[in-house]
């Protein structure tokens, strides 16, 4: 065991998934001509005011209520001011000292594999900023402010996590979590969903945290893992050398996977938060909190506790089928018309497969659940074998149709008519002479090679059940 | 045109609006007179920023046609002039600030529209301090307004170009805003009545913020009748700004004709100290005992923490005022420094530039007061000191119906008379102030001279009570001349 411990908070910036921006009535959708989804308010102009959108403020909630946080019955808007061309108005508007969301938790599991409590100390609301495009010889920077005013949550985790991989298990729980609620797209690529993480490290069994650095903008699992682990041993090597670590931010760069000072501590601005006299303060009754609650849906842990319940399927693949609200849909849709172990085997195995190889969401899949448990059903009921299925499989991906269709086409009915198996056994039996003796000779992995040959010659389509009992009753001699 | 009624330009908004409905004369006509007296009398003022002639002809064109039509609406064809902080669609909009003297918004401020809605024509856009901070006019980027009582004089701030233009008989009334008592004091001033509805009451969206908790746009006028019928008008729900409150709009205009016995009227007793030029306490206390012998009856009220207004005023506008300031960065609209050696170098030399001395000031004080390790001494105290002013005012308004007083400390001072010094400058609003910090409606109204120079009465009533205050001053105005006087030169 390392003579340091590792100190981990992670702040998660996420796009909330709004029609339209926290304080205007602009579109948020991803990918516009620059500068055609900004409002008079999002360029900031003079006279202007924000109006506050109801649905973020129930988005908030949501996600409040899904880690068990206290959701303030009155919480406040205030300025964040700093100068940049891409911050319109001067000051970003954001939560400060009362955010609607606070004191929450999420369990995850640790390195070992054991269930562990995270805290949230805070989930507030604010708006995002525009893109500055610094562009290679360009000698003017471009501003684009289609993502001004754009509706993020922030979400503070405590300084409760101990490894790189439990900051990933934590980012990626929350991740499921709020794509569940139907709250973020958490779209990495296109910037809804990025972290920055405060790490720190210190002698084991001491008590106070050490000096912690701020890294700024990881967007991929990947990142948060690789970033953190070279800050770890940035800071070990640090204070092994008898130096200290400066409180700063830092910024992660992936190609040459190293962090780098962007600001310390003394240079920091100072933002001069106040309440935003432009804005009411937020205040939330508990009916509106009913409602709310009331339309949670099954929250992950819940749904993965029922799976395993009602399914009889293993906790690893409920997890795995439970991380993604579709692929639970998915696997459920299947399992209600066929045998739930073999849908849980064929969602996570063939189907997952070809989504990868095809780069498809689950809800672009070219089979839909019903035919799937249709082709599952063709298995149970003996019609094909789950060799031949695979096949059966890839036509109903090429959209050839149906498993029956594809079946029927392509005559791969299994044969399970016991005197059409005898007469091919025997006629391999025939055959291969020599190998028959060594079989009878003790030889009893050639069963193997007898049933290799048998399907060969049906061309798969006998039922290896059959064939084998068959085989074995014959080759006794 | 009747000659009882007089010349069109010393008419009331009530008398221009039943001319044109009744056919007495045109809009067209009385758009062309109008029109005219600014472009022989402005000069001396420097009231105007922006005269818009060509779209207020075409507008009172409209109008006469909408009267033609049997669809008027009920300002239809009645001259008004917006202050330079309201945005007007493709009008320049200034601010009195250099950094927007070439801005021109997309947008009209729900002010505007529903002026214009209501079928108001608008003349031109009024010269003001720069920003709205200032109490004299001279902090405009475009030069100071001169009092048309005596043209040496400031008309008072920081809606002086609109005070000016109504008191030079130039049009009957205009909008204004008021911040720290930018509408009342110059009302006092210029001997206008100058109404700042409850904070709330109208809608801010489109008016260029100074201090958004302490905004508040009115009207300035030469009656109450006058400023009940705008307010009327202006008042209401806005769902475009969240701090405007949906509450019904009254009918004003019905309420003037309550009778003032029985009316409880407020004297604080601090309002008639040192600070009080004599000739225009004696003025206000003439004013009170008309209401007096109406039957209202008098009694001191206590505000304790009133004191304390004018430096909780001088944390709290300055802090919101260096927010609200900092979107001007010569980035997108506005002012821009030429040839900036890079972004640091824009923002200083654009702000530099752009904003003059007073603003400059606010910002300064402002970011000072929310600075880390400041913020809990000055800004978060001041708001403190405000709650219980407020407190101190809500108790005084269980004794009382309305709070009398004096608009100013003085009558108009000389231009330049207060430009280096800041604080003397601030103690004018030292009656109207706490009106601002409480959210409270409250009215100027002339109420006779010291010397050749106007005199305002001042009247706070509690949230919403804008109907009270328009009656008591109403009544008054109903008891007396002092509105009608006419400064020499301008009648």
């Amino acid at each position: 065991m390392s003579a340091w411990e590792t100190v981990i908070g992670l702040e998660i910036h996420m796009q909330l998934a709004t029609v339209s921006k926290i304080f205007s009535g602009a579109a948020t959708a991803y990918g516009a001509e620059p500068n055609t989804q900004a409002s008079l308010i999002d360029l900031g102009y003079p006279g202007v005011l924000p109006v506050l959108n109801a649905e973020a403020v129930r988005m908030a909630c949501k996600f409040g209520l899904a880690v068990n946080a206290s959701i303030a019955s009155r919480s406040v808007f205030a300025r964040k001011n700093y100068f940049y061309p891409d911050l319109p108005k001067g000051y970003q508007i954001s939560q400060y000292e009362l955010p609607i969301v606070s004191r929450g938790e999420l369990l995850i599991l640790d390195d070992d594999g054991r269930e562990k409590r995270v805290g949230i100390t805070r989930a507030h609301l604010e708006e995002d900023a525009g893109k500055s495009l610094h562009a290679g010889s360009d000698e003017f920077s471009r501003i684009d402010l289609n993502r001004a005013g754009t509706p993020l949550l922030e979400i503070v985790s405590d300084p409760d996590l101990r490894s790189p991989k439990e900051a990933v298990a934590y980012m990626r729980k929350i991740h499921t979590l709020v794509r569940y609620l139907g709250i973020s797209d958490g779209n990495m690529q296109e910037g809804s969903f990025r972290c920055d993480a405060n790490v720190s490290i210190r002698r084991r069994g001491q008590q106070t945290l050490g000096t912690r650095t701020e890294l700024k903008n990881l967007n991929s699992f990947r990142f948060v893992e690789k970033a953190i682990n070279f800050e770890i041993e940035r800071q070990r090597e640090v204070l092994e050398d008898g130096n200290t670590v400066v409180q700063e931010t830092r910024l992660y760069d992936a190609d040459l996977d190293e962090t780098r000072a962007m600001r310390t501590k003394e240079e920091a601005n100072d933002y001069r938060y106040f309440p935003d006299p432009d804005l009411l303060p937020v205040e939330i009754d508990e009916a509106f909190i009913r409602s709310v609650r009331d339309s949670l849906p099954e929250l992950p842990d819940a749904k993965r506790q029922r799976f395993v319940a009602q399914y009889d399927i293993r906790q690893a693949d409920a997890e795995i089928l439970t991380m993604s609200r579709a692929t639970a849909d998915y696997f459920e849709a299947v399992a209600a018309g066929t045998d739930a172990r073999l849908a849980a085997n064929w969602v996570l195995g063939d189907l997952s497969a070809a989504l990868n190889r095809d780069g498809l969401e689950i809800e672009q899949s070219r089979i839909p659940p019903e035919q799937l448990a249709g082709l599952l059903e063709r298995i149970a009921d003996k019609t094909i074998s789950g060799k031949i299925a695979k096949d059966v499989f890839e036509g109903m991906w090429a959209g050839e149709g149906s498993a029956s269709e594809i079946i029927e086409a392509r005559g791969l009915r299994q044969i399970t008519d016991s005197s059409a198996i005898e007469a091919v056994v025997d006629a391999v039996i025939a055959a291969h002479s020599g190998q028959v003796a060594e079989y009878r000779a003790g030889k009893d992995k050639l069963i193997g090679f007898f049933v290799g040959q048998v399907m060969k010659d049906t061309r798969g389509k006998a039922n290896p059940a059959e064939v084998n009992r068959i085989l074995k009753e014959r080759l006794k001699g | 045109m009747s000659e009882e009624a007089g010349a069109l330009h010393v008419r009331t908004v009530a008398e221009l609006a039943r001319g044109v409905r009744e056919g007495e004369f045109t809009a067209s006509e009385l758009t062309e007179a109008l029109l005219e007296r600014i472009r022989g009398l402005n000069e001396d003022l420097n009231a105007f920023i922006t005269v818009t002639a060509e779209q207020a002809l075409a507008v009172a064109t409209a109008a006469d046609r909408a009267r033609n039509s049997g669809s008027a609406p009920p300002l239809n064809g009645v001259p008004i002039v917006h202050k330079d902080l309201f945005c007007t669609s493709g009008v320049l909009t200034t601010c009195g600030s250099r950094m927007l003297a070439n801005f021109v918004p997309p947008y009209d401020a729900t002010v505007v529209q529903r002026l214009t809605n209501a079928g108001a024509v608008t003349l031109g856009k009024t010269n003001m301090d720069e920003f709205a901070m200032g109490s004299s006019n001279e902090t405009s980027w475009f030069g100071p307004v001169a009092n048309p009582w005596d043209t040496s004089r400031s008309p008072g701030g920081s809606s002086g170009g609109s005070a000016a233009a109504v008191a030079a008989r130039l049009v009957p009334a205009a909008t204004g805003t008021d911040t720290g008592g930018s509408i009342r004091q110059p009302a006092a001033l210029t001997g206008t009545v100058g109404l700042k509805p409850t904070y709330g009451r109208v809608s801010r969206h489109g008016m260029v913020a100074f201090a958004s908790s302490l905004d508040q746009a009115g009207v300035i006028t030469r009656s109450a009748e006058d400023a009940a019928m705008l307010l009327g008008v202006i008042a209401g729900f806005d769902e475009r700004d969240s701090t405007c409150l949906d509450r019904p709009v009254p009918d004003y205009v019905a309420g003037l004709r309550r009778p003032l016995k029985g009316l409880k009227i407020g004297i604080v007793r601090q309002h008639f100290d040192e600070g009080l030029d004599p000739q225009c306490a004696s003025r206000i206390r003439a004013a009170l005992d008309v209401l007096r012998d109406e039957g209202a009856s008098l009694r001191e009220v206590d505000l304790p923490n009133l004191a304390l207004s004018v430096p909780t005023y001088y944390v709290v506008a300055p802090a919101e005022c260096s927010s609200n300031m900092s979107r001007f960065d010569g980035v997108r609209f506005g002012y821009r420094a030429d040839s900036p050696e890079d972004l640091l170098d824009l923002y200083c030399r654009s702000r530099g530039e752009g904003f003059g001395a007073e603003v400059r000031r606010r910002i300064l004080t402002g970011t000072y007061v929310l600075s880390a390790g400041y913020y809990d001494a000055y800004y978060l105290k001041a708001q403190k000191v405000r709650q219980l002013i407020n407190q101190d005012f809500r108790n005084a308004f269980g004794d009382v119906d309305v709070i009398a007083g004096p608009t100013a400390p003085t009558t108009a001072f000389a231009l330049g008379e207060k430009t280096d010094d800041p604080i003397t400058m601030y103690l004018n609003d030292i009656y109207t102030i706490g009106a601002n910090l409480a959210g409270l409606p409250a009215i100027s109204l002339p109420c006779g001279f010291a010397g050749k120079l106007p005199v305002g009465l001042h009247l706070v009533g509690p949230h919403f009570a804008e109907e009270r205050i328009l009656n008591v001053a109403h009544q008054y105005q109903l008891l007396t001349d002092w509105h009608r006087a006419c400064p020499e030169g301008f009648a």
